[in-house]
């Protein structure tokens, strides 16, 4: 038996290979991702441990609660005269100060800021041959005053030489340095992502930071022969309460935890694509399996005439599934190391360089990829294979014989309407449950999803016939014979049809999904834009359009002939009710500017906030239970603790509003933080949008070209932008899932024309040409792509409506636009699907085709 | 057509399949015509090239060596587009197995050449050619819900209905029983009759040959053997010369 199932493996090569490429791209996937995170992973682990290398101990400013990155608020600085008291420890042999910042903007040659999604990384560098200093001179000297040293990627992409001069923009207009090298990081990278380096020698560093005087960390080696214990515990003894010291390691870890966590998240997130993938890969392993099965009845047949038994049967299919199993997923395995290749380059295609100092292949990967490839595979034969054994010996001799019904076919109506009401009450479950928590919601979905496109792949069965019908009608318009017989033959075998289309609805659904939910945060956000922004003519952001701009770029524009009024909303992080949360704070400028729903107060609060008032939205009032007058106790970054009158609650639009949960005026936020930033500001001017206007607020941005204005529509356009890229990286992942369902359609068509032989020999015979042939093939794959599409299109609205629903910040919105680029792209779809089965359909030798067994 | 009323037209066919010690010689030099309005049957043991010599004829093989003409055109220089436009207009199929598509009605399998040809059909004529071959009250029946006679007769149907040259019928009684293949036979024996229909049927059952005006012999590749129109036993007795020699 065995001998007889590896034979037939052989004996149907292209068959197996198309069939085995479904799982082979999911697997691919899988080790993709693994290895794509476990470089990023290897990448940043260097980058951390390299900028570490040589501190045993590192001093910095310690926040009142744990800080995220890029947030708009940093810790608390040190003291300068620190340095001397920790230089003097006994146990200290080497002790160096810095300063850094994430917003050390670099200014091209055309005066544009170099942004990307990376941070700007600035720096001072005590010393160049300090031991602490992570970094390689390629070219040049290290900085001395008012000098500056940038990294060989940035030097190379815009064209800096030594001697070069170079504009910088951080907390001020910019200032122009010396390029005194060209550096390198650690060893082996060349950048980190899309990150700019700045190196400035510490006096320049502290100027241009606004942090004379001040250090954010200081780097320490210790003297022989004391232990890290003995260091902490020395150096504890001379530090304020708001700074901390770690050993060198703990502090690459926490450097580094950010990044885990975001490696983490892209792992799983890449990973659910894989799923999908491996998802679909299984309906279209199913299907190839469920029609080369019945194509082989006879075969069945006869080795059960010859004594075979069912379990015989079912062990020779298994084990042929096995053999495709293990094939296809050492095939993706390897596939995967070129997959993560292609995902750096997507990922850089869309602005978001992630680092890679070299692809990692770790054992999990080979692990995991195999397992997850072989299993999928296995659990897809199942069903076919059980159907195998039910062939009775005496299909051998029938002519004609095909394979008998499944035992439960009279109750596939009731039983996939019942799956698919199940999906929906797991979907509608974990949508609006409570208290589910984010796993609790996500697996509830998953499950839901599952059993949605089960129930609805099985249930489509019934729909077949009429869909064919009318998608198909098209083709019987221009196709002509072949365009009538294309859909003849589509409609001739629903469970088929059914099962090819299923694979590419599941695709369709998920894109069709996102689109929807796309759409919604789209117009809402914009309704809610159209609602706030009363009266202004401006606005102002950063380049990269999100990243808070420190609060000068406001203020020099604030001292411009013909501007009225400049309205500030300040970000950064603070913490209330033991929660840490991004604060907001306005100036009196904003009642003027925004148009606010108010449950309690009135537009009036903005300007009359002072020094204690605060307002809040509705759902943090209600969660808190605060009403006009209740104290709010706020803690800040730099561990100052202020409490606030509740002055007003708005009620912010669907689509959000730019305040956090607690507002409070600019005047108090000012007095509890350093490095103010502006996460937006709104300028009105003398005579509103006018090209004079325009070219004067253009003309003061020069000096900060990282910041730039908007008029209303451009902004609006601007913020969705950045929500494109992410819709533009889950449409290429999702398109893996379509090019499984591909092959299925392929794979379907192929076995098709197999069965189909001597129907087209005759179809040749009484005059159909080899054109039309081809024509015949095409339109039937394009229906059933269309059968696939145009579900997949309904189930993603109705799933998407449903999302859409449960959150509360999105309004329902049909995209349309994109669901007719859906629609082209299934119909594309189906013909690249006919390309080859189509050849060989045309090219059967009329003659053999017509041969008789 | 050709001056003489001869609708196909073979000079010297061979037909060699595969090349040097295992090449098969399928048919060594044939020369024959089909004359217009003629039933002509070949017959010949299995292995006899008649096979073959049907397929050359109807312009769906070509030969090795020789000239074939259908209704004048010479096929052997044509590509496959023009045979296939060829086959359209000027030929018409009734195979062993009927071949019909099983998802179309009768009807429709009927219509099938002149839909592919982008024809439209003469409504009178084909109610005729539907009364003709019985089907009328079966025109709706899919294929499965009809009887080998009744889808062979489809067959005969859908090979008439563009009103072709010559009807090419390969073992048109190969799959039936005895009865339904007499009234297959004598469906075949009425085109030829009612419509002047010239027809080559490939056979070897001596009671399909007796309907033809003309019995061709076939023999490894050669014609042995040539009757006119001729009885059952009459046709039984050349076979058995011919296997016997």
């Amino acid at each position: 038996m065995i001998k007889f199932a590896l034979k037939g493996l052989l004996g149907r090569k292209l068959r197996t290979a198309l069939t085995a490429i479904a799982i082979v791209l999911g697997v691919a996937m899988v080790s993709g991702t693994y290895v794509l995170t476990d470089s990023i992973d290897k990448a940043f682990d260097s980058i951390f441990n390299d900028s570490r290398r040589g501190s045993d101990a590192v001093i910095a400013g310690k926040a009142a609660f744990d800080l995220t990155d890029g947030g708009g608020s940093e810790a608390p600085t040190l003291e300068e005269s620190l340095l001397s008291k920790v230089r003097a420890l006994p146990e200290v042999q080497l002790a160096e100060g810095g300063v850094d910042s994430e917003t050390t903007i670099l200014i091209d040659k055309d005066g544009k800021a170099i942004v990307g999604n990376a941070p700007s990384i600035g720096f001072s560098i005590a010393r160049g041959d300090s031991p602490f200093n992570p970094l390689r001179l390629v070219e040049g000297r290290w900085p001395g005053q008012n000098e500056i040293v940038i990294d060989e990627a940035t030097a190379e992409k815009k064209g800096f030489r030594v001697g070069d001069t170079i504009g910088v923009q951080s907390e001020g207009p910019v200032q122009q340095y010396r390029i005194s090298g060209i550096i390198r990081f650690g060893e082996s990278l060349s950048t980190i992502g899309d990150a700019t380096l700045a190196g400035l020698d510490l006096p320049t560093a502290q100027r241009l930071y606004g942090k004379e005087g001040r250090l954010d960390e200081i780097a320490v080696a210790s003297n022989p022969n004391v232990t890290p214990e003995q260091l902490l515990a020395a150096i504890d003894g001379v530090i304020p309460a708001t700074a901390q010291v770690r050993t060198g390691e703990r502090q690459a870890s926490e450097d580094a935890a950010e990044t885990n966590e975001f490696i983490t998240f892209l792992q799983g997130f890449l990973l659910a694509f894989a799923g999908i993938a491996l998802f679909v890969g299984s309906f279209v392993i199913a299907n190839s399996l469920g029609i080369t099965i019945a194509q082989r009845t006879r075969e069945f047949a006869t080795i059960r005439t010859i004594g075979a038994s069912r379990r015989q049967v079912l062990g020779s299919i298994v084990l042929e599934s096995l053999v495709v199993g293990i094939l296809a997923s050492v095939a993706g395995l390897f596939l995967g190391l070129g997959l993560a290749k292609l995902l750096f380059a997507l990922f850089k295609a869309v602005g978001f360089t992630l680092p890679n100092s070299g692809l990692i292949f770790q054992t999990r990967t080979v692990v995991v990829a195999l397992l997850v490839g072989t299993v999928v595979t296995l659990l897809a034969s199942l069903r076919p294979a059980v159907r195998a054994t039910r062939v009775p010996p005496i299909a051998a001799v029938r002519e004609g014989a095909t394979l008998p019904e499944s035992r439960f076919a009279r109750f596939r109506t009731v039983g996939s309407t019942l799956l698919t009401a199940l999906g929906f009450a797991a979907l509608l479950f974990g949508l609006f449950a409570p208290d589910l928590g984010t796993t609790g919601v996500l697996v509830w979905l998953g499950l839901g999803a599952l059993l949605v496109f089960f129930g609805v792949s099985l249930l489509s069965v019934r729909f077949i016939r009429p869909l064919a019908a009318a998608l198909g009608w098209p083709a019987t318009r221009i196709g002509g014979a072949a365009g009538t017989l294309a859909r003849d033959n589509a409609r001739r075998n629903p469970q088929r049809t059914a099962s090819t289309a299923a694979a590419l609805m599941i695709g369709l659904a998920l894109v069709t999904l996102v689109a929807v939910l796309a759409a919604g945060i789209t117009t809402t956000f914009r309704g809610a834009v159209e609602d706030l922004w009363e009266d202004a003519d401006y606005a102002l952001t950063s380049q990269n359009n999100f990243t808070p701009i420190p609060a000068s770029v406001a203020e020099r524009v604030a001292e411009l002939p013909g501007v009225i009024g400049v309205g500030n909303v300040r970000t950064g992080e603070a913490q209330a009710f033991g929660e840490e949360f991004f604060a907001t704070a306005v100036n009196p400028v904003t009642s003027t500017i925004f148009n606010m729903t108010w449950t309690e107060g009135s537009n009036e609060v903005l300007a009359a906030l002072g020094d204690d008032g605060a307002f809040v939205d509705d759902g943090y009032a209600a969660d808190h239970n605060l009403r006009i007058g209740s104290p709010v106790a706020v803690t800040f970054a730099n561990g100052e603790k202020d409490s606030y009158r509740i002055e007003g609650i708005f009620d912010p639009p669907p689509g959000g509003s730019p305040f956090g949960p607690i507002t409070v005026s600019t005047g108090e936020w000012d007095s509890h933080n350093a490095n103010l930033r502006n996460l937006y500001s709104f300028v009105r001017m003398e005579g509103g949008q006018t090209p004079e206007n325009e070219a004067r607020l253009t003309e003061a941005l020069k000096e900060f070209p990282n910041a730039k204005a908007a008029t209303r529509e451009k902004f609006i356009d601007n913020q969705i932008s950045g929500l494109n890229t992410v819709l533009n990286i889950l449409y290429v992942l999702l398109a893996l899932s379509v090019v499984v369902s591909l092959f299925g359609i392929i794979n379907m068509l192929v076995l098709t024309v197999f069965e189909r032989t001597r129907e087209i020999g005759m179809l040749r015979a009484i005059g159909m040409t080899r054109r039309q042939v081809r024509r015949m093939i095409r339109h039937e794959s394009v229906i059933t792509a269309l059968i696939g599409g145009v579900l997949g299109i309904l189930l993603g609205v109705v799933l998407g409506a449903l999302l859409v629903a449960r959150i509360d910040f999105i309004d329902f919105t049909l995209p349309v636009g994109s669901l007719i680029v859906f629609t082209i792209a299934t119909i594309v779809v189906g013909i690249i699907a006919a390309v080859f089965p189509a050849r060989r359909a045309a090219r059967l030798n009329v003659l053999e085709a017509l041969q008789y067994e | 057509m050709s001056k003489n009323g001869t609708v196909v037209h073979a000079n010297d066919v061979t037909r060699t399949y595969g090349e040097g010690e295992t090449a098969v010689h399928a048919l060594q030099g044939i020369s024959l015509d089909i004359p217009r309005g003629d039933l002509t049957a070949i017959m010949g043991p299995s292995g006899s090239g008649k096979s073959t010599l049907m397929h050359i004829l109807a312009g769906l093989d070509k030969p090795t060596a020789g000239d074939v003409a259908i209704a004048g055109t010479h096929i052997t220089r044509l590509g496959d587009s023009d045979l296939t436009k060829l086959r359209r207009e000027h030929i018409g199929f009734v195979f062993q197995f009927f071949n019909l598509l099983p998802m179309l009605t009768a009807e429709e399998n009927v219509l099938l050449p002149l839909s592919i040809a982008g024809e439209k059909v003469d409504p009178a004529f084909f109610e005729t050619l539907l009364h003709n071959v019985g089907l009328t009250d079966r025109r709706t029946h899919r294929p499965s819900e009809l009887s080998g006679g009744q889808q062979q007769r489809v067959a005969i149907a859908r090979a008439l209905v563009s009103r072709p040259t010559v009807v090419f019928a390969d073992e048109p009684t190969g799959n039936l029983d005895s009865k339904t293949g007499t009234e297959i036979l004598e469906l075949l024996r009425h085109s030829v009759e009612e419509y002047g229909q010239t027809t080559v049927m490939v056979t070897h059952e001596p009671r399909a040959a007796a309907i033809a005006d003309r019995v061709l012999f076939l023999a490894d590749g050669e014609i042995v053997m040539e009757l006119p129109r001729s009885t059952q036993p009459e046709i039984l007795a050349a076979l058995d010369t011919i296997t016997t020699a």
